[in-house]
């Protein structure tokens, strides 16, 4: 089995989101920054599959050099080796960033044979565009499957579901496929601490693509208004309790 | 000219599809629409475009994204569409996402806003609705969703003319598709049907702490619900997860207790048509997005309010 | 919730543990309209506190940090917060089995009983998960506890509440505070503007932006201190309550080790000095976490996972126990590591209660509650006293440097006479560049660079046959040339110089009064006298000692160390009447002195001034301006190393001159230039002369010190009516000269006790006064005209015999044997000081 996960390094926000002054980032001088949540089930799903099949797992991010950092994370729950594609800060559009990640697979398949499932996030949690993996896997021509919970793979194939309103969509890709999943799809594990000093020593190979122009280019980011709601304080404490039976009640709920 | 991919369940076009009309719309020009997959036909009176387009065929019996893809670049190339619309949630973003690759174009999904013109000037969502992207499209065709639940939808009316047709399929493209329907696993009320969603948050502090959540979401016939915190603690499964990448709700009251109010987990919540924030913090950030709280601990709370509910029902 | 008053007594700013624990003792003391405040929600505003490990290892060095952690603890079980777990300090290397050795010392000094040194088998019978076969011992204090520091503040909250004296108010901003004749007035917060009397800053990291609103200064930095939490450990999930083992602290590689339920907590002070500008800290809103805990910096850990891996292998190398938490936290750092506690010196009623831990959080409460309400504390906060920095110490610049040196001091071995590395050269006398021609070792003092010893004298060494100490912690910061210079002098005679004091010129028709009611002694003397006296507190312990020279009827000149100057000039200046009538200016910079004793003085002296220096034509005590060639210098009789000779002032740009002439004419006369080793240690050792710091504090008082006078004068004064008491009261310790009589240890090495060690019966019993406070060395050192090494200790009344061979030192955790040769101040080198007056 060889896998690879595709990450991003995205910032951890608190209550408030605040914008650099440029208006084109985050200010992130007090976050710390991890993998997108989807994707680090990709993680575990990627270390778990090699724990079960042999092989070899790998894990990839376009991203800045601070990157690096979740690449390690991902090492110390045990995926073998990483590919940094460094960037310079710059936003690459979801176009863009298949078209490097490309390129990528294919170098490291030429070197070592092709990678039976590509994991993807079904979106980043930050920009959300929904399309890196599928445009990876129309670019490789493999099948893919996007929002995923649940995946075990069988011989040459692998029987995934997909979660739909009501209930799961069940499907059957053969390998090689490329996968986009959701959180949910297991309870990623933290790692030890041996496995955090062993990441440290973990293969990391690093390249700097060329940004190519975006297609879909960003003018500026927003912090939406919001309401400016004044929540209406019915009580302190458990004597607040007769008004809110009384809220359910008007509601129509508290039968 | 705009064709928009309309999702339908139940004979019905689904509510986002129809915002996503109004999205294209808001395009200008004219705007047909199609239907995929069986029920599409009875979908299609009520879709109020002058062109619907119903494609039937046996093999689409199960949902198969590329061949769905297929069936919109056809359409598409057939039609001289310059913008081609879709639903942000359901199959439909699925096989748009797969259409805009096959067109070679971007896909700029979850948009609540559009202003024509070349390029094409867009507002979409960030992370789960916290955040807005302005930006410029650069496209020979515009493949764009709409954020669920962003823009008023269209009214429902009869459409200008329904035009069936039977599209080749080829057999690359029905590989990934449906071969079968399981449910889900956890079962109990639904937390994305749930009418009233009780969610307990780190301020719950245990696993076993959720007993008094568990009980009043009983009691009110509602779900029980959780923030990541709690997941990523281990003290709640994931499928209880409310928040940007987990389940998204749309209750009559949402109950949030012992939640903060972090940007992800309200993302989840934006449905909910009103919230009640339980929290010992009165300026936690959840209270700027709360209608209604309550100041006080939840373990002393919501014993009370269940308290109270069973008082009144005698 | 109540509105928001208009005004109140005072304002505390600060919901953390110091402000919780400070609310509720000032409305215990009797104050009924305190508000408290806090930007955060309660109960976790998002400070320090609610991150902080919460344990507390109450054994320190520093006696004040003792006391204080000690009283907390007793606050913290009182509340019900308090679990004992122990904790042990383990040691890798011997040179940290040293320093366990003095922590045993220190622990038997301030009266930690339980305290002891463990082998490595008994550290792992307490401690299973540890591997025991890289440590070579370690120290045991059972009562180590940890605390639930935010129940703790929640509980003092509540009980300032149901007194009816507090009114608490969370979620409220300040923005700006009014300062009006230099005296605090009122505070402008998001509720609204509140008149106060007194404003406290409690603030944590924040403390210095509330500070800078008065325009005052609180001069800490917050910095980083990383912690990790792993879990589940298997052998933790039979654990029945959140500790049930003993903290570790891994002293040699700075990091702790505690059980936290089902987790390990590992922490560590090893990591590069991580500093943080106070208008860094992110708002609640914008932190993840919550605005003290910052993202944690993984490769400032790597080294610590090694190390806990060397350390706790069963735990630490499961692979089954994942990572779970965590956190880059942020703590307050100071300069010199005390905490920040007081009357700001720039803003009346403007209080800090800053820079302080968990572990000593409710003692500080108490404390100041204390100072504020009665005007003393029962604990002598001198070490704290937020009036202590000077002006350099307060900027930013010193802040970071100092703190960025001290943060891997931390768990580190320091040296009680240890020097700074950075901030060197601030102020420099005018005697610099002869100084340093003579090979000065300059060590510093608030700034100044003071010439310790100076190696050009180093010949001496041989002459006067001077015993080195063979051992390296003993040696290390000291040189024989300090006994040698003293030999030297005693002999013929020393130039010393002594630019750090800090001077004060008081000046006006109720200039006299104003002192009057200050000191103890009398002051309404002649024109031209020279009066040393003590200052007490109200409740008669010593708040300083200094001399004052009357240099007019309504003009009188204070001279007073350094290191305690600015605490000093603000005793004073608060001293100043209200109507203007006398005035105080700080002259430390205009003048410079220059000391000058030893039998040849005055044949050095007589040979540069045609003025009558005789003793009968300048006695002992007198102050007068004499000519020495173009200069007019004011010559002070008096002596702080207990020889013939003068002090002698002139303005600071004359000093350079004024050293070549006496050095040139002390040169057929053998001159030596001797530092401040003679000045501070040997000299005044001899004398048996007290010093502040050291003997002399609040907790004993004048009688113990054997300081006090034939009468007391008729004037009121601060203190007065205790000290009456005092002095009809049996004394309950009494301040004695102990010579050591046994240097030899067990290994065939003497040994040389450096201060603090408890004095003990020879069989190592502690020794306990009445009022409970324990006998140890206050001062410590050779008294080179005697051939003895002396140690200055308050010892109960019945051990306090002249010739007593009971009793003991205990160094390095061994007894040296030590007879009691003065009980009283009578000084062991010329008991009837004829050098003084001759």
């Amino acid at each position: 089995m060889k896998a690879l996960v595709c990450v991003k390094r995205v910032p951890m926000t608190g209550g408030r989101i605040v914008l650099t002054e440029d208006e084109q980032a985050i200010e992130t001088k007090h976050l710390g920054f991890a993998i997108s949540p989807h994707e680090e089930c990709g993680v575990e799903e990627a270390v778990r599959l090699v724990e079960q099949h042999g092989g070899e797992s790998v894990v990839l991010t376009l991203g800045v050099a601070e990157a690096e950092e979740q690449l390690r994370d991902a090492m110390a729950i045990g995926i073998d080796r990483g590919l940094h594609l460094v960037t310079d800060g710059e936003e690459w559009d979801p176009e863009a960033t298949a078209g490097a990640i490309v390129e990528a697979i294919r170098a490291d398949e030429a070197a070592s044979g092709p990678f039976d499932i590509v994991f993807f996030g079904n979106e980043s949690a930050d920009s959300g565009g929904f399309q890196v993996g599928l445009r990876v896997a129309h670019a490789l021509g493999r099948p893919c499957a996007t929002g995923l919970k649940s995946l075990v793979v069988d011989g040459a194939a692998v029987r995934c579901e997909q979660e739909v309103g009501g209930g799961r969509d069940v499907y059957e890709l053969p390998l090689p496929a490329v996968l986009t999943v959701l959180e949910g799809l297991n309870l990623p594990r933290y790692p030890s601490v041996p496995g955090r000093m062993r990441a440290g020593r973990k293969p990391l190979e690093a390249t700097t693509p060329a940004r190519p122009d975006s297609r879909l280019e960003l003018v500026r980011l927003v912090v939406p208004a919001g309401d400016a709601k004044q929540a209406e304080i019915l009580g302190r404490g458990p004597e607040a309790a007769a008004a809110v039976v009384d809220l359910l009640e008007q509601i129509g709920v508290a039968l | 000219m705009n064709l928009v991919l309309v999702d339908h369940a139940d004979g019905v076009a689904t509510d986002v599809s129809l915002q996503a009309l109004a999205l294209a719309a808001a395009l200008g020009g004219e705007t047909h629409a199609l239907l995929i997959g069986p029920g599409g036909a009875a979908a299609a009176q009520n879709v109020s475009v002058p062109v619907v387009h119903v494609a039937e065929h046996e093999a689409l019996d199960a949902f198969a994204p590329d061949a769905w893809a297929a069936i919109v670049c056809g359409v598409a190339d057939r039609v001289g569409a310059t913008a081609i619309v879709a639903p942000g949630t359901g199959p439909a973003t699925d096989a748009i996402a797969r259409a805009a690759v096959r067109l070679g174009e971007p896909l700029a999904a979850n948009c609540v806003a559009v202003t024509p013109g070349d390029p094409l000037l867009l507002t979409r969502v960030r992370w789960g609705g916290s955040l807005l992207e302005e930006a410029r499209l650069h496209a020979g065709r515009a493949v764009l969703t709409v954020a669920p639940h962003s823009i008023a939808a269209v009214e429902p009316g009869p459409p200008g003319s329904i035009e069936a047709f039977t599209p080749e399929l080829a057999d690359n493209d029905l590989v990934v598709r449906v071969r079968d329907r399981v449910a889900p696993p956890a079962g109990g009320v639904s937390l994305a049907d749930a009418k009233v969603v009780v969610t307990g948050g780190r301020g719950v502090g245990s696993a076993e702490g959720f007993a008094p959540v568990e009980e009043l979401a009983a009691l009110l016939g509602g779900a029980v619900g959780c923030s990541r915190a709690v997941t990523m603690s281990g003290w709640r499964p994931h499928t209880d997860q409310v928040g940007q990448t987990g389940n998204k709700i749309a209750p009559e009251i949402y109950i949030a207790c012992g939640v903060s109010g972090a940007t992800q987990h309200i993302a989840g919540a934006k449905g909910a048509k009103r919230i009640l924030a339980v929290n010992t913090d009165p300026e936690a950030p959840i209270m700027s997005v709360a209608d209604y709280a309550v100041v006080g601990d939840l373990h002393e709370v919501l014993p009370a309010v269940s308290a109270e509910l069973r008082r009144r029902r005698g | 919730m109540s509105t928001f008053p208009a005004s109140a007594k005072a304002v505390v700013i600060g919901c953390g543990i110091v402000g919780n624990s400070l609310a509720h003792h000032l409305t215990r003391l009797g104050w009924t309209d305190v508000v408290q405040i806090d930007k955060g929600p309660l109960p976790n505003p998002g400070g320090s506190t609610g991150h902080a490990s919460n344990f507390i290892f109450p054994v320190d060095h520093s006696k004040e940090m003792t006391q204080l952690t000690l009283e907390s603890q007793r606050q913290y079980v009182e509340m019900g917060v308090n679990t004992e777990c122990g904790g042990i300090e383990v040691a890798r290397t011997e040179e940290r089995m040293e320093e366990l050795r003095r922590r045993m010392a220190s622990a038997k000094s301030w009266g930690v009983d339980s305290a002891r040194l463990v082998t490595p088998a008994e550290i792992k019978e307490l401690v299973p998960y540890i591997d025991e076969t890289i440590l070579l011992g370690g120290f045991h204090c059972p009562t180590v506890s940890v605390v639930d520091s935010l129940r703790a503040g929640t509980i003092m909250r509540e009980r300032g509440i149901d007194s009816g004296g507090l009114q608490v108010f969370a979620n409220t901003d300040v923005s700006g505070m009014d300062v009006e004749h230099g005296r605090i007035r009122r505070v402008h917060t998001s509720r609204g503007v509140i008149e106060a009397e007194v404003v406290v800053i409690a603030c944590g990291v924040w403390s210095p932006l509330l500070a800078a609103m008065a325009g005052a200064h609180i001069p800490l930095t917050p910095a980083v201190h990383q912690m990790i939490d792993v879990g589940p450990v298997p052998r933790f999930e039979t654990s029945s309550s959140a500790i049930e083992f003993p903290i570790v602290r891994d002293m040699d590689v700075f990091m702790y080790e505690r059980q936290d339920g089902v987790g390990l907590e590992i922490g560590s002070y090893a990591h590069r000095s991580i500093l943080h500008d106070p208008d860094e800290i992110p708002s609640i809103e914008e932190a993840a976490l919550s605005p003290t805990e910052f993202p944690f910096t993984q490769a400032d850990f790597a080294d610590q996972m090694e190390h806990a891996l060397e350390l706790m292998p069963e735990i630490v190398g499961d692979e089954s126990v994942g990572v779970k938490y965590a956190i880059n936290g942020l703590i307050s750092l100071t300069p010199d590591g005390m905490p920040i506690l007081g009357e700001t010196s720039e803003v009346k009623g403007l209080w800090s209660a800053a820079a302080v831990w968990v572990k000593e959080g409710p003692g500080v409460g108490k404390s100041l509650a204390e100072w504020m309400v009665n005007g003393e504390s029962h604990i002598d906060l001198h070490t704290s006293d937020a009036s202590r920095f000077h002006d350099h110490q307060k900027t930013r610049a010193h802040v970071k440097a100092r703190t960025f040196e001290a943060f891997p001091k931390t768990y580190g071995i320091v040296h009680p006479a240890e020097q700074w590395a950075s901030e060197r050269g601030i102020r420099r006398s005018p005697m610099h560049a002869q100084e340093e021609a003579l090979g000065a070792a300059f060590y510093e003092a608030v700034g100044w660079e003071r010439p310790q010893w100076y190696e050009a004298n180093a010949p001496l060494v041989e002459r006067y046959d001077v015993e080195p100490r063979p051992a390296e912690w003993d040696a290390r910061w000291w040189s024989p040339i300090v006994n040698a210079e003293h030999l030297a002098m005693r002999e013929h005679a020393g130039i010393f110089d002594l630019s750090a004091f800090a001077i004060f010129d008081v000046k006006g028709a109720g200039a006299l009064d104003a002192l009057q009611h200050a000191v103890l002694a009398q002051m309404d003397v002649p024109v031209g006298r020279v009066v040393y006296t003590p200052v007490l507190s109200p409740g008669g312990g010593f708040k300083s000692d200094l001399t004052i020279m009357r240099l007019g009827d309504d003009e009188f000149r204070i001279v007073t160390g350094g290191a305690h100057g600015m605490a000093d000039r603000k005793l004073f200046t608060d001293a100043l009447p209200d109507d203007g009538s006398a005035s105080l200016v700080d002259v430390t910079t205009a003048w410079t002195t220059i000391g000058l004793w030893g039998p040849q003085a005055r044949d050095i002296l007589s040979s540069v001034t045609s003025d009558d220096v005789s003793h009968e034509g300048f006695p002992f005590g007198r102050c007068r301006v004499i000519e020495i060639g173009s200069q007019l210098v004011l010559a002070s009789r008096i002596s702080y190393v207990g020889d013939l000779g003068w002090e002698l002032y002139v303005p600071m740009e004359q000093g350079a001159r004024l050293w070549d002439v006496l050095w040139e004419a002390g040169a057929p006369h053998s001159l030596t230039a001797c530092g401040i080793g003679v000045y501070g240690t040997t000299g005044r050792l001899e004398k048996a002369y007290r010093a502040y710091g050291a003997e002399l504090e609040t907790e004993y008082n004048v009688v113990e010190a054997g300081m006090q006078r034939p009468s007391v004068k008729e004037q009121d004064f601060v203190g007065k009516e205790a000290h009456l008491r005092h002095r009809e009261e049996e004394p309950t310790a009494i301040l004695c000269t102990l010579t050591v009589d046994d240097h030899v240890s067990a290994a065939g090495v003497r040994r040389y006790p450096l201060g603090r060690e408890p004095i003990t019966l020879r069989d190592g019993t502690p020794l306990t006064d009445a009022r409970g406070r324990r006998s140890y060395v206050t001062s410590a050192g050779a008294a080179p005209s005697l051939g003895t090494y002396l140690l200055l200790a308050y010892l109960p009344p019945e051990h306090a015999v002249e010739g007593s061979q009971a009793l003991a030192v205990e160094y390095m955790n061994e007894r040296f044997p030590v007879t009691v040769t003065v009980a009283g101040a009578t000084a062991p080198f010329d008991p009837e000081n004829a050098r003084i007056r001759s």
